[in-house]
């Protein structure tokens, strides 16, 4: 029982560090833009493949390094030339164009690289095993991308919170007329906030390629969930998505180790409940069947409940 | 020496003479299955197979006359769009379909072919399944229409639970499945046949997970690990067997898996080495069956050279050769005709002995169980592994009990 | 997106325009009676790619009451089709079973089936709009998506619930077994669908719809609870979503997951949107090309989902009244002097961008074959063109075709632009006539 503990907590926070490291690039966009952006899993997914392509082509560290740039370039492209004409039409036109571009990038992917899940092994500089726990390896990768999930963390939290074009940042969102007239270029303060926002994502995309399966689908099986951590942490707030990315990563994991239905905790409470009942089937779902289900139903939850998240300031 | 000359060029002569007659008209197979979007991959790959039969039969001459035309569409794995291109094809005077991908298409198709056979009497429709195998398509739900001639799921469990028979140091077995009704189906089948065949194997786990939404396996394969299994049983496919074999792979996880589908459509190519001596399939043949490779099998290979192009539906051999032998004896290629003749018949092929079964249009055929070696004549997906077979099942050793009921046309 | 839709092209009032608007509403009758028997479209394939037109326009229909009318974003909207279809599946099956009621009240039964699941995720999803509305529809709509999966009582998993649309109660000797009395039955229920959800929109409550998408603050003022009036809307978009899946489950006597999926929610989305959200004819026409394209582009293309995206993307980019705005925008004009003119410009225009689409797509085509279809090797033949991927030549060629058509259709603009001046110029100056 202890073993199974705590080698989940463990995978808990693996998956949860690997879940911030795909949103927090998101909350930067959201919280500082205003906007839902639907391709930022699509993004993270070029990421993947950029990665995989430049790691052939050149070798593993040199990809971490470029393909996180050519992202930030593609989302410096997005603002600059798509969201800024589409602005003016309000926020669901800028959803709908996101929802738009997360559609092409996948059938760009699929062009370029085909449909089958690309062969992507993690490269041989970080292929071996970490430690052990109760037999259990702990894989290398895993490790780098722990590391990479906390730096990110710091680093966006110092450069919002200490440096002037943060400061900068964070008043263009609430005043822009009034940076514009102190002569900053609010403008592209937008663009460097997408340029950041889609560089850490692919960033994220060159080490979860290997946790996840480097195909066009990739954006697709991601997308929803990174929505579900920003909302859960709240809009604006970076130490919100982190604690709802370790939330959603532990719940999650120990939820699929629960073999229990509301059926049994029916039983065990001695509330009787027919053979006919037509909600028999519901009640006797285990609670691991419906584990990955769950971040969904906490977003909803969330969302009718208190709107503005865990440690959001405004509503979403 | 001149006599057999002249008898030769009367032959062909003749043979050009039927050819010219039989030239306008054509006989149509609908292929039906996805060709965009995530489960492409699968279907191009029947493509690949269906056009390479159809070739090599017309150029012998076609089927009684006629030479055969594919047609294509993509189900896109939706009951409905599926419904509507089967209208079109049938529009388009396709008297044969064929599909293979996704149950929920099969059971539309079906369906849809049985209302329109008693809708439309004089214009009946065929329906070929290569690789749709809920169960119930032969039990429950069957009909004169539908023939299958890939092993379904229970069959295959049967297959795999002889190969664990084997296996005396398997003492736990583990079963994680997707949660809908093909999931089920092989968690039912795997309880009811390890149970008979051994009954000192105890299941020490019966998950399900939601289909195609988990990214992270790794809590799984925590449970797995803490089980003490030392074989896991599970009829996942695509992302969700790679990704619990590659959780499996990254936790040191000892376990050897018996799988349905881990011999194809990039899954080699996704576990690679890790799955050497662990990562078990069952399925009709694999290249490594006998000692050479089929001839059939290395023209397909010489013509789609791609890696990921291998050729891995035995099965679709056997139904071209089983539909040309009961259009020859039925001396005609009308679809109920065919049927009827299709109905019970036995061929000899390669790999042994095949039976269309009359009661239930189950086609029974030899089935492997194979283990992923590095170690083999012929690789997969240019992975440098390939399978070995552990076990062959006989084709009358894979006949189970049906509860269908058909009506067939008088 | 607002002051387009306030653009509501058939509100405007008057004795003229009502008898217009009547004369409107008899043409679409007489066209969805003709249609079937016009040649083309007289065969079986044609009737049914008729009849999921007609559904495709109702769904398409109660989705644009919530985005173009109330501003409301929805990602699940198939929710309410697809359980409403559910709902008349079941239903059928008691057909079948003997109940003696005919088919033709399926949809009705689907409808209520919609409205029912509306009322209950609606009575809290609508608290607020916005991105907090668009983001509660996208959860729950993954949730009943699960759902399908985990309940299989009601469900019936992957393969759905199948019935027979034959084995009930005739109803005027009629037992809807001919594709032909199923479009009938659909055209029926999409035309009376259409005009309640058209009367919809012309009452105080439909109206209100509109002042919440464009001022929930003012609409409070004069009186209206919005988070009232986005329910109320929220519960008409889902009986009709009902209906159309109603009629889905005749026209295709199956149900199954996928009618509950994210990408049946994003099709009414995109039909919507094409097909222009600030005119009520407008989701009508996204349904009926993208249906079309659904069904035939895919034939001549593997790349039929990129093009599907393009063409979505151009459209939020460059038009975003959709199709019904393009065509709209060209009534005013119409009897200007300046009109000829104004096509001559669309002529010049249209020769340099058929050449940049060609280049275009030869492009893709080229590269999708090479990724997706290696097998077929590098030859393609495309229109009337035999190419060969493997010669840099044909890139070449392509990449040339596509940029000297993009460098030539922006030149050929200005055209166009007098074209407009001109006939906008008359306009006014015919209008300072009259007063």
């Amino acid at each position: 029982m202890l073993e199974l503990t705590l080698v989940s907590l463990l995978n808990g926070v693996v998956y949860g560090l690997l879940l911030f490291m795909l949103s927090s690039g998101l909350t930067l966009i959201w919280s500082m833009m205003g906007v839902l952006n639907f391709a930022h899993a699509s993004v993270f997914m070029l990421g993947a493949y950029f990665s995989y392509q430049i790691g052939r082509w050149i070798g593993f560290w040199p990809a971490l390094v470029i393909a996180p740039i050519l992202c930030g370039l593609i989302g410096a492209a997005i603002e600059r030339y798509g969201l800024r004409h589409v602005h003016k039409g309000g926020h669901s036109a800028e959803i709908l164009f996101t929802f738009g571009l997360a559609y092409l990038i996948e059938e760009f992917v699929t062009m370029i690289w085909g449909r089958h899940p690309l062969s992507n092994p993690v490269p041989p500089a970080i292929d071996f095993s970490l430690f052990q726990i109760f037999g259990t390896e702990f894989p290398a990768y895993k490790g780098l991308m722990m590391l990479i999930s906390v730096a990110m963390f710091v680093f966006l939290w110092l450069a919002l919170k200490k440096t002037r074009i943060g400061l900068v940042i964070q008043a263009a969102l609430t005043h822009p007329n009034a940076v514009a007239a102190l002569g900053h270029n609010v403008p592209a303060v937008f663009v460097l906030v997408f340029a950041l926002g889609s560089a850490l994502a692919g960033l994220a995309g060159v080490i979860g390629g290997f946790a996840f399966l480097t195909q066009p689908s990739l954006a697709n099986t991601v997308g929803p969930i990174v929505f579900v951590v920003v909302v859960l942490g709240g809009l604006g707030s970076l130490a919100g998505a982190f604690i709802a990315s370790m939330l959603i990563g532990i719940v999650q994991t120990f939820a699929v180790a629960i073999d229990y239905s509301l059926l049994d905790l029916l039983q065990a409470l001695d509330v009787g409940v027919s053979a006919t009942s037509p909600l028999r089937e519901f009640y006797s779902i285990k609670v691991a069947q419906a584990a990955p289900i769950l971040p969904y139903l906490l977003l909803v939850i969330m969302l009718i409940v208190r709107p503005r998240g865990l440690l959001g300031t405004r509503d979403v | 020496m001149r006599v057999s000359l002249r008898s030769s060029l009367t032959a062909f002569a003749l043979a050009g003479a039927m050819y010219a007659a039989a030239a306008p008209a054509d006989l149509k197979f609908a292929y039906i299955d996805p060709l965009s979007g995530g489960a492409a991959s699968a279907g191009i790959l029947g493509q690949k197979h269906m056009q390479f039969f159809v070739d090599k039969i017309n150029a012998a001459g076609g089927v009684n006359g006629e030479k055969i035309t594919l047609l294509v569409y993509d189900s896109k794995v939706s009951p409905q769009e599926t419904l509507i291109v089967l209208k079109k094809a049938i529009d388009e005077g396709a008297r044969y379909v064929l599909q293979g991908n996704g149950s929920s298409v099969a059971h539309a198709i079906t369906d849809a072919v049985l209302k329109h056979n008693e809708r439309n009497p004089g214009e009946e429709v065929l329906y070929f399944n290569y690789a749709a195998v809920d169960p119930a398509l032969t039990n429950e739900k069957c009909n004169f229409w539908h023939f299958r001639f890939d092993a379904d799921a229970d069959m295959k469990m049967a297959a795999l639970a002889d190969a664990i028979k084997k296996t005396p140091k398997i003492k736990k077995v583990y079963l994680i499945n997707q949660d809908y009704s093909f999931g089920h189906a092989v968690s039912a089948a795997a309880k009811r046949m390890l149970k008979e065949k051994r009954p000192d194997i105890e299941i020490v786990g019966d998950e399900f997970h939601p289909l195609m939404k988990v990214q992270d396996f790794s809590p799984y394969v925590a449970k797995i690990k803490a089980s003490g299994a030392q074989a896991v049983i599970t009829g996942n496919w695509s992302n969700d067997m790679l990704l619990l074999i590659k959780a499996g792979k990254d936790a040191g996880l000892d376990v050897s898996w018996y799988t349905f589908y881990a011999g194809a459509l990039g899954a080699p190519s996704a576990i690679g080495k890790d799955g050497v001596g662990v990562v078990k399939q069952v399925s009709e043949w694999h290249k490594n069956v006998a000692p050479t490779l089929d001839p059939d099998a290395a023209a397909y290979e010489k013509r789609f050279t791609q890696k990921e192009d291998d050729f891995a539906f035995w099965r679709i051999k056997t139904m071209w050769a089983m539909f040309v032998a009961a259009a020859n004896k039925a001396k005609s290629n009308d679809p109920v005709k065919v049927a009827l003749a299709l109905e019970g018949m036995k061929m000899d092929t390669p790999l042994g002995p095949v039976e269309m079964r009359a009661d239930n249009h189950q086609l029974l055929q030899p089935l492997y169980v194979s283990t992923m070696s590095d170690k083999v004549k012929y690789d997969v997906e240019d992975t440098g592994v390939g399978f070995m077979t552990d076990v062959k099942i006989d084709a009358e050793a894979t006949r189970l009990p049906t509860v269908c009921k058909m009506d067939r046309p008088s | 997106m607002s002051g387009e839709a306030t653009a509501f092209s058939l509100a405007s009032t008057g004795v003229g325009s009502r008898l217009l608007r009547y004369k409107f509403w008899l043409a679409a009758a007489a066209l969805l009676i003709v249609l079937p028997h016009v040649p083309g479209l007289d065969g079986s394939f044609g009737r049914s790619l008729l009849s999921q037109m007609g559904i495709a326009a109702v769904f398409a229909l109660s989705y644009n009451l919530l985005l173009g009318h109330t501003g409301l974003l929805s990602f699940g909207h198939a929710v309410y089709f697809g359980l409403g279809g559910y709902v008349a599946i079941h239903f059928m099956k008691l057909l079948n079973a003997g109940l003696p009621v005919p088919i033709a009240v399926v949809p009705l039964v689907g409808g209520l089936g919609g409205l029912f699941f509306a009322l209950l995720f609606g009575s809290v999803t609508t608290k607020k709009g916005g991105t907090i509305f668009a983001l509660i529809t996208l959860g729950i709509g993954e949730l009943v998506y699960a759902a399908s999966f985990l309940l299989h009582g009601f469900f019936g998993g992957e393969e759905g619930i199948t019935a027979n649309r034959v084995r009930a109660l005739p109803l005027f000797g009629l037992r809807f077994g001919p594709q032909i009395q199923v479009y009938y039955l659909i055209a029926f229920w999409a035309f009376v669908a259409a005009a309640l959800l058209y009367a919809f929109t012309r009452t105080p409550v439909g109206r209100m719809c509109n002042a919440v998408r464009d001022n929930p603050e003012r609409a409070e003022f004069v009186g209206y609870n919005p988070r009232y009036v986005r329910l109320v809307a929220f519960v008409v978009a889902g009986f009709f979503a009902g209906v159309a899946g109603g009629l889905h489950a005749i026209n295709y006597e199956i149900v199954a997951a996928d009618a509950v999926g994210m990408l049946r929610s994003g099709t009414a989305l995109i039909m919507a949107y094409i097909g222009g959200i600030g005119h009520f004819i407008g989701p009508v026409l996204g349904a009926v090309v993208i249906t079309w394209l659904q069904v035939n582009l895919s034939d001549y293309t593997h790349a039929w989902l990129l093009y599907l995206g393009l063409f979505f993307m151009a459209i939020i980019l460059f038009a975003p009244g959709g199709l019904a705005g393009l065509i709209m925008m060209h009534a005013p004009i119409v009897r200007t002097r300046a009109f000829p003119r104004v096509l001559a410009g669309y002529a010049v225009a249209l020769v340099p961008a058929i050449v940049a689409a060609v280049g275009a797509s030869i492009l893709i085509e080229m590269s999708y074959q090479l990724a997706t279809h290696p097998e077929l090797g590098t030859k393609i033949r495309l229109y009337w063109m035999d190419l060969d991927a493997a010669t840099p030549w044909s890139w070449a060629g392509g990449a040339v075709l596509f940029a000297a058509g993009a460098v030539l259709f922006r030149l050929s603009w200005p055209f166009v632009a007098r074209g407009w001046q001109r006939a906008t110029a008359e306009l006014k100056q015919s209008a300072g006539g009259v007063q």
